[in-house]
């Protein structure tokens, strides 16, 4: 009885396009603009917005901007936009800060070494990786910092007062995060650790800083940083800053970290213990390589952070991108109306690249290490 | 171009007003298709499906056995062709598709249970805000089902502390609930442990004895020579083969059921 | 370590150094004895110090005068107040814009979250690029934007913008009206707590009959009807004369407005109700849009806008009655009107009844400066601009995490249960992405408090501004004055992860 509904075909049908108006161009505007009749008000309701908030920002921006090579006569004339002479003018200064001009060569030099050398360490297939970090966190620090301060092989000396701009922003976040990542490890461990005293004092380090602002901690290394030392020590401006901006950051990394040693699972811990491989071991050889790599992402952001709160050094006095702009903006020789919005857009601009390069980065990595982990 | 045996051809030129009238058909569908962007899924299917009947759909996978039975349930749109679930012809309305997944209840491979809500809750949760039965008969018809599945000792605990076969049983006790007359069964079982499987199954089988209208996406070739009155054969988005289970086994047509049987059976 | 693995391995018992209970202990003496050390280094260093500065230590200065100025407090401030008094103006200040913040930066991080996961293309590339700028620039230089480049460029008091409701921006801040209740107001502000309060009560039982019994009571499906129908006038009658501007036909004669609102309240009650909420839907969506573009496109001509908003009224209306006619009838629906209204109407009841006057005192211009009003200084503005911006960036992408996490199999189940949208979300959905979504938001909402000490750098005097800034320069207690403001902010960290635990505990989804 049931074969009464047998309709068995007798040749296979070969796949067809879909039928017109559910595929191609036309199908994906209906699809994703003009769904339903809501939709198509919200799509008019949004296009009206750009209509009325993109034609401003590129007139500003780019049609009636004033372009290098200008003059503040330009910038000063009525409905001018963004005046991208005065960037062009005062672009060293916001770059190097107060570093002497005929010195420029120094920071530039540190500039390129640093970027011949994490580029390769960024890309996962590049070779030679230990040395690449081992060159990357401890040599070039060192001759980064001696090249920029001198007073060796006949450089000059150039105080750190004098460094600023991008320059310093960028050697605030390096080396707080090159410092702030053994700090961190350690702290993560000792938080995971059955020492009880050790694990106290891990705690109390880690919450501690994550629960105050930055900017108490930058106050609190400005001014209690030397009474804290020998009477008669005085302290780099700089230093202290570094100083706060590492503590602070490292109790952010512990926390990625840990996350990192929670992931790993308890197989890993034992099979290193039934090996006989004492604690430091252990952690050295099977715990922190596969731990830290699943955390790279994880530092990446950390990093990214860090990399926007260094703006907050300009509060303590440190002449970083965000402060050199801020000061730019009273030059008299360039005062115009758009001035200080022109040096806020610059220093936006440059603080979104790296940022958001490095957060692209973190998600394709992140994407890489899954793939890697399923498999 | 697309050569059909001679019923569709019949049906396919008009005369499926007669099939909505018709109540002992549960489910019609004809000459279906569905594509998801470029790919086409489903290549016009055709399938009837009488109140009372028990479906087992086989083929291997990718070969769009659960999007067939997600279109009945307009868990998916097709773009062409019709479907006809108790006489109401599946469209973009609202109303018709609200009536139609009033009346069939819809099984997971990954049981769908709610995490949030105890067993309990999972299973009064649609009578109560859909049927607008009150919370005491409705708890009450619950635990009438769990007995059924014979897990009424789990009402209190959450989805999350019951095992995997006992979470599929819920899922189908939850659909029970609504009191459906067509059930579709998305491999129930291929999430689950061996040991956890045959638990599943029983209900199931209780089920089809009760004479409950249902579609299997399965792989349990036991099951389907025990319990389905037709197996449904299926590749590239099409059925090239429907028998009884007995013929199925014993004598498949197409070569690629054979394949696939030598696959599945070892 | 080394000298551990010297010795390891071959003479097992033989050596303290090999038994793990020992050697735990040994490196716990080593690092508790050096942080001792190192703190009783720092003591004695500072002691030397402060000696040597001749300052004193102690909290006793909070109860001196303080003998500055504070720009903005809640409450009375003088010269004459003492430090503590700063210390709470301080503290005030942060809570304040840290309340305010918070609530703005929670609609509109929603808002983009939700956007950003929206099936229309538009939409949820415009969230997308708002969150990926807004993430990837610091706050600081943000704040120093909307403070310096926005609010600080505003022309100066005697040419303020003029927004609507008598608000005025200015380089001095935003000026709004002062509310000044009378006596009676007292009435009213009772009466509110306690409407809210029953419509809560009324939706609470309402549900729990509807769910005991199967349908909600008769009562409230009555009241609901007939609340219905006074909302819709109520609507009808605001977006009627308001259309009266646009139109010039109307404007003539008012009771026209009034008496179509009465007929499409009256509709509302018949079998035509889809199409008096239609023309209703045209009336609101016309006004909204005309009036929003003559304030945008102020270049374009009122004909051409009016035709716009026209149009689009009628799409609107389209989708109200399409909505309605193919929707299944919707028996039993949730009576929101009715709790809107009792929250609504009785106080405004008892606002008519007892002659409870609530007055505003308007900003008014004068020669050099405004009269009356409150004046809401631009570092304040600036700080709850910068901080509700920068952290609904975040907070909307823990929106869209927590409702991505809810898997797409939860809403499938729930649609093959026959559950429809509104009950889908409310009943499957938004309880499980709450759960996601809260302990981030959590952490999103102490962040923005910790960045309101941003605001010392713009010159809004919160605690580290008041505290850190002018109340060390003036005493010299570095320790304490630090040590009092990192308790401050420890509070607010112990407190929000007290939360979170009890929330996390509560919620857990119990597992095997």
């Amino acid at each position: 009885m049931t074969m009464e509904h047998a309709y068995v075909r007798d040749s296979m049908v070969d796949a067809r396009q879909p039928p017109r108006g559910t595929d191609g161009p036309i199908a994906w505007l209906r699809r994703s603009l003009f769904a339903s009749p809501s939709d198509t008000l919200l799509t008019i309701l949004g296009m009206l917005f750009l209509l009325w908030a993109v034609p401003p920002i590129y007139n500003f921006l780019i049609g009636h901007a004033v372009m290098p090579g200008g003059t503040v006569k330009e910038c000063r004339a009525e409905g001018a936009g963004a005046c991208w002479a005065y960037i062009y003018a005062r672009f060293n200064f916001f770059i190097y800060g107060f570093y002497p001009i005929d010195q420029y060569w120094r920071p530039n030099i540190v500039f390129a070494l640093g970027a011949a050398l994490i580029v390769p360490l960024l890309m996962p297939s590049a070779p030679f990786k230990r040395i690449n970090a081992v060159l990357f966190f401890v040599v070039f620090p060192i001759i980064a910092f001696y090249l920029l301060n001198g007073g060796v092989f006949g450089m000059r000396y150039v105080p750190t007062e004098q460094w600023g701009g991008l320059l310093v922003t960028l050697i605030i976040s390096l080396v707080g995060i090159i410092c702030s990542i053994p700090i961190g490890i350690l702290l993560a461990l000792g938080r995971q650790s059955q020492l009880p005293i050790i694990k106290t004092l891990s705690v109390m380090f880690i919450e501690l800083w994550r629960a105050v602002p930055l900017i108490t901690v930058l106050f609190m290394a400005s001014i209690m940083l030397p009474l804290f030392m020998p009477t008669g020590t005085t302290v780099d401006k700089l230093l202290r800053a570094l100083v706060g901006v590492t503590l602070f950051s490292s109790a952010y990394l512990a926390e990625t970290v840990r996350g990192g040693l929670q992931a790993l699972p308890r197989g890993q811990y034992e099979a290193g213990a039934s090996l006989g491989l004492g604690y430091w071991k252990r952690t050295y050889f099977i715990i922190l390589p596969q731990a830290l790599k699943h955390v790279i992402p994880g530092i990446v952001n950390n990093f990214i952070a860090l990399f926007k709160d260094t703006s907050l050094v300009s509060i303590v006095g440190i002449f970083d991108l965000l402060n050199t702009v801020q000061s730019a903006s009273s030059d008299i020789n360039w005062s115009s109306p758009t001035q200080a919005v022109t040096g806020y857009v610059f220093a936006a601009a440059v603080f979104w690249v790296f940022c958001f390069a490095m957060s692209r980065y973190s998600l394709w990595m992140e994407r890489r290490l899954d793939t890697g982990h399923k498999r | 171009m697309s050569q059909v045996s001679e019923s569709t051809v019949e049906r396919a030129t008009g005369t499926s007003q007669m099939t909505v009238s018709d109540t002992d058909v549960a489910i019609d569908v004809i000459g279906m298709h569905k594509w998801y962007g470029d790919f086409h899924v489903l290549r016009d299917i055709n399938l009837r499906v009488m109140r009372g009947e028990r479906i087992v759909i086989a083929g291997p996978s990718g070969s769009g056995k659960s999007t067939l039975i997600r279109c009945v349930n307009r868990l998916e749109e097709h773009q062409e062709g019709q479907i006809i679930v108790n006489g109401t012809e599946l469209t973009a309305d609202l109303k018709r598709i609200d009536e139609v997944r009033r009346e069939v209840g819809m099984v997971f491979q990954h049981f769908n249970l709610f995490p949030h809500l105890t067993i309990l809750q999972n299973l009064t949760l649609a009578p109560i805000w859909v049927r607008g039965i009150p919370k005491a008969e409705a708890e009450a018809t619950a635990m009438h089902y769990l007995e059924r599945v014979k897990i009424p000792e789990q009402a209190n605990k959450f989805p999350g502390q019951l095992s995997g076969g006992q979470q599929q049983r819920v899922a189908i006790a939850r659909s029970l609930c609504m009191q459906p007359k067509i059930m579709l069964f998305d491999e129930p079982t291929s999430a689950l442990d061996p040991e956890m499987v045959k638990e599943v199954l029983e209900v199931m089988i209780n089920l089809a004895e009760d004479g409950m209208t249902m579609i299997c996406v399965t792989h349990e070739m036991g099951f389907a020579r025990q319990v389905a009155n037709r197996v449904i054969f299926m590749d590239q988005g099409q059925i090239i083969e429907q028998n009884d289970p007995e013929a199925f086994f014993s004598a498949p047509q197409h070569e690629r059921t054979k394949l696939f049987l030598s696959q599945i059976l070892h | 370590m080394a000298v551990q693995d010297n010795i390891g391995g071959s003479a097992p018992r033989t050596s303290l150094l090999n038994d793990p209970v020992f050697r735990g202990i040994l490196y716990q003496i080593i690092v508790g004895g050096l942080v001792v050390a190192f703190f009783y280094w720092i003591i004695v260093n500072t002691a030397q110090n402060l000696a040597a500065q001749n300052k004193t230590t102690g909290f006793d200065f909070l109860f001196r005068t303080a003998g500055f100025d504070i720009s903005f407090t809640l409450f009375p401030w003088s010269r004459t107040s003492f430090y503590w008094q700063a210390f709470l103006a301080g503290l005030l200040n942060t809570l304040l814009v840290a309340v305010i913040g918070i609530f703005f930066a929670t609609l509109l991080g929603f808002t983009l979250g939700i956007a950003r996961l929206s099936s229309n293309w538009l939409i949820a590339r415009v969230a997308t690029v708002y969150i990926e700028t807004i993430r990837n620039i610091p706050l600081l230089l943000q704040l120093f934007f909307w403070y310096f480049a926005v609010l600080k460029a505003m022309p100066a008091v005697r040419n303020s913008f003029e927004l609507p409701l008598d608000v005025f921006i200015n380089q001095r801040g935003l000026m709004v009206p002062r509310p000044l209740p009378d006596g009676e107001f007292i009435w009213v502000l009772l009466a509110i707590a306690a409407s809210v309060i029953a419509a809560i009560a009324v939706g609470i039982w309402a549900t729990r009959e509807r769910t005991a019994t199967g349908r909600y009571p008769a009562l409230v499906v009555q009241a609901a009807k007939i609340a219905d129908a006074v909302v819709t006038f109520l609507v009808a009658a605001l977006a009627f004369s308001l259309l009266s501007q646009f139109v010039p036909a109307l404007a003539s004669s008012p009771a026209i407005a009034w008496i179509a609102a009465l007929v499409a309240a009256v509709a509302s009650l018949t079998r035509f109700a889809p199409y008096s909420r239609a023309v209703v839907a045209f009336a609101i969506t016309f006004v909204i849009l005309a009036a929003l573009l003559r304030a945008m496109f102020a270049a374009w001509p009122p004909f051409a806008i009016d035709l716009g908003a026209a149009v689009a009224g009628l799409v609107m209306g389209w989708i109200s009655l399409e909505g309605t006619l193919r929707r299944p009838p919707s028996e039993g629906r949730f009576p929101l009107a009715l709790l809107i209204l009792i929250a609504v109407g009785i106080p405004a009841l008892v606002y008519v009844v007892t002659g409870a006057q609530l007055a505003f005192e308007l900003p008014v211009l004068e020669r050099f400066n405004f009269r009356g009003g409150v004046q809401l200084p631009p570092e304040l503005v600036a700080l709850v601009f910068g901080l509700t911006i920068y952290t609904a960036a975040f907070i909307a992408e823990n929106v869209r995490g927590g409702i991505r996490s809810v898997n797409k199999g939860q809403t499938e189940a729930a649609q093959s249960l026959g559950l429809k949208e509104g009950d889908r979300l409310r009943l499957v959905i938004v309880p499980q992405a709450m759960r996601v979504i809260v302990p981030p938001l959590t952490s999103q909402y102490l962040n923005l408090t910790k960045n309101s000490s941003l605001g010392a750098a713009i010159g809004y005097p919160e605690l580290v501004n008041v505290f850190t800034g002018t109340t060390l320069n003036q005493t010299g207690k570095a320790i304490e004055v630090i040590a009092l403001t990192m308790a401050v902010y420890l509070t607010f960290s112990l407190l929000t992860s007290a939360f979170m635990n009890w929330y996390n505990g509560r919620v857990a989804m119990v597992e095997r």
